[in-house]
């Protein structure tokens, strides 16, 4: 239960600061806004998320012959293509290409799956320099911390933080809380950390099996940096990234930049078939494709929680959860927070350290109700808080049974027992009704903000017996 | 409005679930619910065997414990008679988890013809008794909650409005972020007590802010929750559930 | 690490396939619109992420690049002398007076990155096409015209075709047949290089472009 406890105090953390709590609301309220603005006609966007849950649904079904094809295209294409199964294989390919290379500074674009990896303590502990060049990766990076968010990661930062932050780390440059200086800051020194680098690193949006093509979205420019200027570029992906044909780009692209910031294009689509061809006068020499699994398979092996591996990362999930927004993604303590947090994290790292995460969501639906891929995100979390307390040790999720406690257990059998035997109900609900003055004012941390319910002195089933509805 | 539902003709009889929120704590709601489908002219059954709809226990992963509480219910309401809930929840789990609860097992047929035939109270009202509501209440401010499970899962929100509407008298106030859940979820207030408590305070300012005189919802768990917190803090209107709204407005009382 | 590749693979095809694969429709409705209406929508899109769209004549472009390019006072323009833009640039140029130096550099980029990042101004390129629906420019870089051009140098000015503009990306893909070839790069830009990675506040000109101007041939 020790996640527990640690999961309840960084929610307290979160919640008693004020500064935080207003940096999230508004940025969620901002993001919620853009999305619906993008996404005027609902009936368009119903018929549109179907789409774009019919071609990831297809994707998955198709995923290993997908990933052959995937290899074929891009060694074909003069891209280098490695398997890793876990994190620690994934990140000793890109070393090895490194050394290789006897490269020792990296420059990144935004990449989840490097995060997953934590590629970026890996590569530091060898020596190496890695330096994050998306604005809100940077300014993470130089306070030490994690994304709170997977498309804004430095979103639970004012600018006055931030500007304190760029003062503390750069007292060079004139303070400021100007967002567009801060920016052009920021450009200044990263303008010489893409000249320098030796690997530029990034994720990967979609996979194009069909023709070998790695596709990019962003809006910053330093996702082309990273790809375009350094003399070799590595991509890291999940497994689950590959998608058929380039036909189901359009809409997934649609899809993405409208449900994660209401943009209808992002700046940049950034589509990478191959390294410099003879002739050619930049782009990197050689380019490498590291597809990872991580767990992703054992996912992909049960029939319903497959559906979380839909996933584009758009992260309006995480925008519309009432829960995000109260205690911003820190507080989750896991790499991607939020609802497809909630679903993805414990299925990778285990029910035992993040089965606390499922049950912090009130199955409101507001997640499913965006998600643009239609993620059943609620009916995963449901399935999840099932697979931590199961104790029949037939499932396929680590830690499974690991929260199933003997003191809730015999409780829900109890009240099982109570609610399946009509009499022993009726029984109880007299009872409560005779005993209702003296039913304790104060209930646990219920009453800490709410007055406790008060039990009627006649039950629904009296009262119906007494006005004569009839009993079948 | 879920075009894609379909409606049944106007029955002869109906059951009616209950709830055992309702049941311990708001009884009277449970027998206004009644009532007005009464004066529409169909008799209501209400099966004294009747107990949960099993939610508590599904939502906290317990699926064998539910399993047994559910086929109490099924065994409860044998008759081929639609079955109204006035909760937007409990439909909820009667109409689509119930499936989901026995998917693969001998009884999901069994448990589908159970689901097809429940309806929540306001769809029912609005859509199969097709109910005129006539106001003979003061003019009053409200606001309504209506509950995500009533809204996403139910699709029954413009329901509950459409009734509030038909009553000349009443103004109907709109709070912020409307459709943001209120912090409820069951086990969720227990188990996250904090988080649930931030919630429901924003909720409840929401709510107090639009200066309503009175809060509805078609959902008791909403309801105690929010009422709760503002009993607590000394603010905002007092809440009723929908069905004893539209009773005590529409009832001309017996002299 | 091909035993990796096996195992993932075994792994992926040891489920049990349930899921039977979804029949999908490719088949993609475009829009009904004029050749008006694609250049007003491409226009409006590309200016509401703050690109500067200038709709010019074929036999005026280069006179109004260099009229640009003086008003912004580029201390220097790269363009491509083997590129499709050369020759009306070249002949503006030299007519023209107190005009930005024009910066060529045929060889690879790796000789001369220092220049490109610090010292060039602005670069103008061609496009191979354009999106109507959303307000973007399709760039497939070539040899003439690399990567570089359009993403190192602050200002990056945009010739566009009118009659290369296609209603929907998916068009695009379509017409122009993509999966019969990818280029090394293709490149979809919509503006200048943005982020609202501070308080979702939008700035622009991070890594890529500050300004992004098209000129738009009719």
């Amino acid at each position: 239960m020790q996640q527990k406890a640690e999961f309840e105090q960084r929610v307290q953390k979160a919640l008693n600061n004020p500064q935080l709590r207003r940096n999230f609301r508004v940025a969620m309220d901002g993001l919620m806004e853009k999305r619906s603005n993008a996404f005027p006609d609902k009936e368009a966007l119903e018929a549109l998320r179907i789409t774009g849950a019919n071609i990831r649904a297809n994707a998955l079904v198709k995923q290993p012959e997908l990933l052959e094809q995937l290899e074929a295209n891009c060694t074909r294409n003069g891209i280098q293509v490695h398997w890793a199964e876990t994190i620690e294989q994934a990140n000793r390919i890109v070393l090895e290409i490194m050394e290789r290379h006897q490269a020792t500074g990296m420059i990144k674009g935004k990449s989840m799956v490097s995060e997953e990896m934590e590629l970026n303590h890996f590569l530091e502990a060898q020596g190496n320099s890695c330096i994050e060049s998306d604005l809100g990766e940077y300014i993470i990076q130089l306070d030490h911390e994690t994304p709170s968010h997977i498309i804004a990661p430095a979103i639970h930062k004012s600018k006055q933080e931030i500007a304190q932050l760029f003062q503390e780390k750069h007292p060079d440059i004139p303070y400021s809380e100007d967002i567009e200086t801060m920016t052009r800051s920021a450009r200044k020194i990263l303008r010489g950390k893409f000249f320098e680098a030796d690997v530029g690193l990034s994720g990967v949006n979609f996979a194009v099996a069909e023709t070998g093509t790695l596709c990019l979205v962003e809006n910053e420019g330093n996702g082309r940096m990273c790809t375009t200027v350094p003399p070799v570029h590595i991509a890291v992906t999940g497994i689950e990234k590959v998608v058929e044909k380039l036909a189901d780009v359009p809409p997934l692209l649609k899809l993405l930049t409208r449900s994660a910031s209401g943009q209808h294009i992002s700046t940049y689509f950034n589509m990478i078939s191959s390294p410099r061809k003879p002739g050619e006068r930049d782009g990197p020499t050689e380019v490498h494709l590291v597809l990872l699994d991580n767990q992703r398979s054992r996912i992909y092996a049960d029939e319903e929680l497959f559906d979380s591996l839909r996933c584009i990362r758009c992260g309006a999930c995480m925008n519309h959860c009432p829960v995000y927004t109260r205690i911003g993604g820190h507080a989750y303590g896991s790499l991607i927070p939020g609802p497809i947090g909630s679903v993805i994290e414990p299925q990778k790292f285990g029910l035992e350290n993040f089965g606390v995460l499922p049950t912090a969501s009130t199955l409101c639906g507001a997640c499913g109700e965006v998600c643009p891929v239609k993620i059943p995100l609620p009916k995963l979390l449901h399935r999840l808080r099932y697979e931590q307390v199961r104790n029949d040790h037939t499932g396929a999720t680590i830690g499974q049974g690991s929260q199933r406690s003997t003191r809730e257990a015999l409780i829900w059998k109890l009240w099982s027992w109570a609610h399946a035997n009509p009499a022993v109900y009726r029984g109880g609900t007299r009872l409560a009704g005779l005993l209702r003055g003296v039913v304790p004012n104060k209930i646990g941390p219920w009453t800490r903000v709410r007055t406790a319910p008060k039990i009627a002195p006649k039950s629904l089933h009296q009262l119906a017996r007494e006005e004569g509805f009839e009993n079948e | 409005m879920s075009l894609a539902k379909h409606y049944p003709d106007r029955p002869d009889k109906v059951y009616f679930f209950g709830t055992c929120l309702i049941d311990l704590l708001y009884p009277e709601a449970g027998l206004a619910g009644m009532q007005l489908i009464k004066r529409e002219g169909v008799q209501v059954i209400f099966p004294q065997d009747q107990t949960c709809c099993g939610q508590p226990a599904w939502n906290s992963g317990y699926r064998d414990e539910t399993r047994a509480v559910v086929l109490n219910q099924i065994r409860t309401f044998p008759q081929d008679y639609p079955i109204v809930v006035p909760s937007g929840s409990c439909a909820g789990m009667l109409r689509h988890h119930y499936p989901e609860v026995f998917k693969g097992r001998p009884e999901a047929g069994l448990v589908e013809d159970f689901s097809q035939r429940v309806f929540e109270l306001t769809e029912f009202l609005v859509h199969v008794l097709k109910i005129e509501l006539r106001d003979l209440g003061e003019p009053t401010k409200v606001a309504l909650h209506t509950a995500c499970s009533a809204r996403r899962e139910m699709g029954v929100a413009d329901e509950h409005e459409a009734l509030l509407r038909q009553l000349g008298n009443v103004q109907l106030v709109e709070q912020a972020r409307k459709a943001e859940c209120c912090g409820f979820g069951g086990t969720f207030a227990v188990k996250h007590p904090d988080i649930s408590a931030a919630m429901v305070t924003d909720k409840a300012k929401a709510i107090t802010d639009t200066g309503a005189d009175q809060l509805v919802s078609g959902d008791c768990g909403c309801l105690m929750n929010i009422t709760g917190h503002m009993q607590h803090q000394g603010i905002g209107p007092k809440g009723q559930h929908i069905a004893s709204f539209l009773w005590e407005r529409t009832h001309a009382a017996e002299s | 690490m091909s035993k990796a590749r096996d195992n993932i693979l075994a792994r992926l095809r040891a489920r049990n396939a349930e899921k039977a694969p979804v029949d999908l429709d490719r088949t993609v409705e475009s829009p009904d619109w004029s050749r008006e209406e694609r250049i007003d929508r491409f226009c409006k899109a590309m200016r509401s992420v703050k690109t500067e769209v200038h709709t010019v004549g074929r036999e005026n472009w280069a006179k109004k690049l260099a009229e640009l390019s003086k008003q912004k006072k580029l201390k220097n323009l790269l363009y491509a002398p083997a590129g499709p833009l050369a020759e009306p640039i070249e002949a503006v140029w030299r007519a023209g007076e107190g005009l930005p130096e024009l910066v060529t550099r045929e060889v690879e980029v790796d000789g001369w990155k220092e220049e490109l990042f610090f010292d060039i101004d602005a670069a103008v390129t061609s496009t191979r096409s354009a999106i109507a629906e959303v307000g973007a420019m399709i760039l497939w870089p070539t040899p003439e015209e690399p990567r570089t051009f359009s993403l190192v140098p602050p200002v990056h000015i945009a010739v566009v075709e009118a009659d290369q503009l296609h209603n929907t990306f998916a068009d695009a893909i379509a017409a122009e047949e993509w999966t019969s070839g990818m280029p090394t790069n293709a490149l979809l830009i919509s503006g200048p290089s943005k982020s609202a990675d501070i308080e979702q506040t939008l700035a622009y000109g991070v890594h890529g472009p500050v300004e992004l101007i098209v000129l738009l041939i009719e």
